[in-house]
């Protein structure tokens, strides 16, 4: 039992990661139309920034305003330089830009840093683990990111449903040409959700560090699981961002953990273990597969 | 006289040189992985192999190494080597980490007569039945690095283990050899994947197994992830591991910090083997670039001293009959000490136990223990009639 509890929380935990990414990335899609493939690079100039700051200066807080600091900072210049002059373009266009920025960054961050792993203590408070329920125990940090994620879930919520700036964000969504026409200055709403959705990558990149490797290329490794969850939840909506993360998240690591074991009650125990493998991770993409086929549009589409 | 020169000058300035003037290099293509997580295990292969190029020639021959990246993707390895076959007109390649781009692009270089030289990747399916007279491995066959990690268990006299590799041949190589010199029981066996970064599900099953030992192979970036999530689960200091040299190289342990504490490792190289090649390739690496020697490193230099080697017998000829038959006799000091080519044509070798420790500065290093395997071959050479 206290098994599957912990998987569970290892399942949200998953979740969380990707909904901080997927939140940014779905707003975006949403509000200004932008295929940004180049989501990812933002998450990995968050971990870069806060892993270096952390380094020099030993300052957990300094880590995370750097780490969010550099990643929306780099998310307002990329959406000034080059997005602002796709948006009337078609999405092969901003694909293959967005494409390129990832080979840009990537490549700039192996010369500026070497390809060799960089290494991030988990800050002092968050140290060690804790016994939640009785016989589990669970890494304090781990716990942390489920927090910090349900924060930003409420703080989204509050921004978009009961703010000025989210009404706009919401209008924008639904009918562009409406809040156009009626006078909402559109190219500074756009630079602040992309900023905004940068801020969040970069959120989700300070806490991969001390649980992941903060490597070159770590941005594409997590870009496919986030468009996942961008097209279960419905593109557009930080909803059903949130919904299709921790689905993805739980789905997969409940598939991990507990598949091998079902299969070993059916047969051999390589087969099982191989074919277990091959199931787990087809998962993610079979829950997709189900979730389309069920609402073409995934669950709460924006532009319904 | 100043025009013939001048004439000469221009001729070889086209590279129309005739062999009188000065001897055209010859081409070595290295296929390697340059970008995303793996990118460090083929920058410290290619840069290894520099190393051992002395003023552009090996063995005194004038070589030219042409790098390219395939990007870990078997379809793009496959297709650098076929331009580096068609366009360039090379005859000896090297350099591929991943198995996956090996298995790719192997078949088509040694089939069209060029030679192959592994600086890593060493899948069974060409160790076996589908050995090849122009494919040779000078780092090791996949499953060996792994049998010398069974070993080093048992010898440890644990009868538990718990078993974690990715998804992929090597990875599939990795448990295979782990159990053929394992002598106690597997209470698990998980296949993870090669793009995974989340390990929790995973050591959650181990901490339910409870095992004596837990064996896993995870290649760069991957084994920093679980080394990681290993020790902030509580599990570092409670149930040891054993790896093999990939699941922790100096960079790896470097991004680990105290994560790992106490491993022990089995590896047929280590940083701190005194012998005389050793200690020159360690002096020139630390002159030239301001990082850790890897292992890849070591089998990158490795390789090229083999070359060098092999054009020194021949005289500098080229031509992949003459430079085969060269190489088959190992006849190079490699800087892990003895080394020699089985039926097969890979290695035959010693495997040492290296353990992870706490140096005098507080910082960890990887120290020799002692051997685990001595002339250690490996379990497909008997399978190849070449």
């Amino acid at each position: 039992m206290t098994l599957v509890v912990e998987q569970l929380l290892n399942g949200v935990q998953l979740g969380v990661m990707l909904f901080l990414l997927a939140a940014g990335l779905t707003l975006v899609f949403g509000v200004m139309g932008i295929i940004n493939l180049a989501h990812g690079s933002l998450y990995m100039i968050g971990a870069y920034a806060a892993a270096i700051v952390a380094e020099r200066s030993g300052s957990t807080a300094l880590a995370l305003v750097a780490g969010l600091g550099a990643a929306a900072a780099f998310g307002v210049l990329v959406e000034i330089a080059v997005l602002r002059r796709l948006y009337a373009r078609d999405h092969l266009d901003q694909v293959l830009a967005t494409f390129a920025l990832i080979l840009f960054v990537n490549q700039a961050t192996a010369m500026l840093f070497g390809r060799q792993p960089i290494f991030v203590a988990v800050p002092s408070l968050l140290q060690g683990s804790i016994e939640p329920i009785p016989g589990l125990t669970y890494p304090v940090f781990r716990i942390a990111v489920i927090v910090v994620g349900i924060v930003v879930a409420i703080g989204l919520y509050v921004l978009i449903n009961k703010t000025r700036i989210g009404m706009l964000v919401r209008a924008g969504a639904t009918h562009r040409q409406m809040v156009r026409a009626l006078g909402v200055d559109v190219r500074l709403l756009f630079t602040a959700v992309f900023g905004l959705g940068a801020l969040l990558a970069g959120l989700a990149g300070v806490m991969a560090g001390p649980i992941l490797a903060v490597q070159v290329g770590m941005g594409e490794q997590i870009l496919i699981l986030t468009f996942v969850v961008m097209v279960i939840g419905g593109v557009g909506s930080v909803r059903g961002a949130l919904l299709g993360a921790l689905m993805v998240g739980i789905v997969d690591t409940l598939m991990r953990a507990f598949m091998p074991g079902l299969l070993r009650g059916l047969m051999a125990g390589a087969d099982a273990d191989a074919l277990a493998a091959g199931l787990s991770s087809m998962g993610i993409y079979l829950l997709m597969a189900i979730v389309l086929l069920v609402r073409p549009r995934g669950l709460f589409p924006a532009h319904a | 006289m100043k025009r013939s020169i001048l004439l000469s000058a221009l001729i070889s300035g086209l590279g129309l040189t005739t062999p009188t003037l000065a001897q055209s290099p010859i081409k070595i293509g290295m296929i390697t992985t340059l970008s995303g997580p793996g990118g460090y295990l083929g920058q410290d292969v290619r840069d290894g192999f520099k190393l051992a190029i002395e003023n552009g020639k090996l063995g005194g021959v004038p070589v030219e190494l042409l790098v390219e990246d395939d990007g870990l993707k078997p379809g793009q390895g496959k297709q650098i080597a076929e331009k580096f076959m068609k366009t360039d007109g090379i005859k000896i390649f090297t350099g591929i980490i991943f198995s996956n781009v090996l298995g790719a692009a192997v078949p088509d270089i040694v089939d069209n007569g060029a030679l192959y030289l592994s600086a890593n990747a060493a899948p069974s399916a060409f160790a076996g039945k589908e050995c090849h007279g122009n494919y040779f491995v000078i780092s090791w066959q996949n499953d060996s690095l792994h049998e010398s990690a069974g070993q080093n268990a048992t010898n440890l006299g644990y009868k538990k283990a718990f078993i974690l590799a990715p998804n992929y041949p090597a990875g599939k190589d990795a448990l295979t050899g782990f159990k053929r010199y394992f002598k106690g029981s597997i209470v698990g066996e998980i296949y993870t994947r090669l793009d995974q970064t989340d390990f929790a599900a995973e050591l959650a099953q181990v901490r339910a197994a409870a095992p004596d030992v837990v064996f896993q192979f995870h290649p760069g970036g991957l084994g920093i992830a679980f080394l990681r999530q290993y020790q902030q689960a509580g599990l570092l200091g409670k149930i040891p591991m054993v790896v093999a040299a990939p699941s922790l190289d100096a960079v790896t342990l470097a991004a680990v910090g105290d994560a790992a504490d106490g491993l022990s490792v089995t590896s047929h190289w280590n940083s701190d083997f005194d012998n005389p090649a050793n200690r020159k390739f360690m002096t020139a690496w630390s002159k030239a670039y301001n990082r850790s020697a890897t292992y890849y490193a070591s089998q990158g230099y490795d390789t090229a001293l083999a070359i060098a080697a092999a054009l020194t017998a021949t005289g500098g000829k080229a031509d992949p009959k003459s430079l085969g038959a060269a190489l088959r006799n190992a006849d190079f000091q490699s800087v892990r000490g003895k080394f020699r080519f089985g039926p097969n044509q890979h290695p035959v070798q010693d495997w040492y136990s290296l353990k992870v420790e706490k140096g005098a500065d507080g910082k960890l290093t990887l120290n020799t223990k002692g051997t685990v395997l001595k002339d250690h071959g490996d379990a497909y050479a008997t399978q190849c009639k070449m």
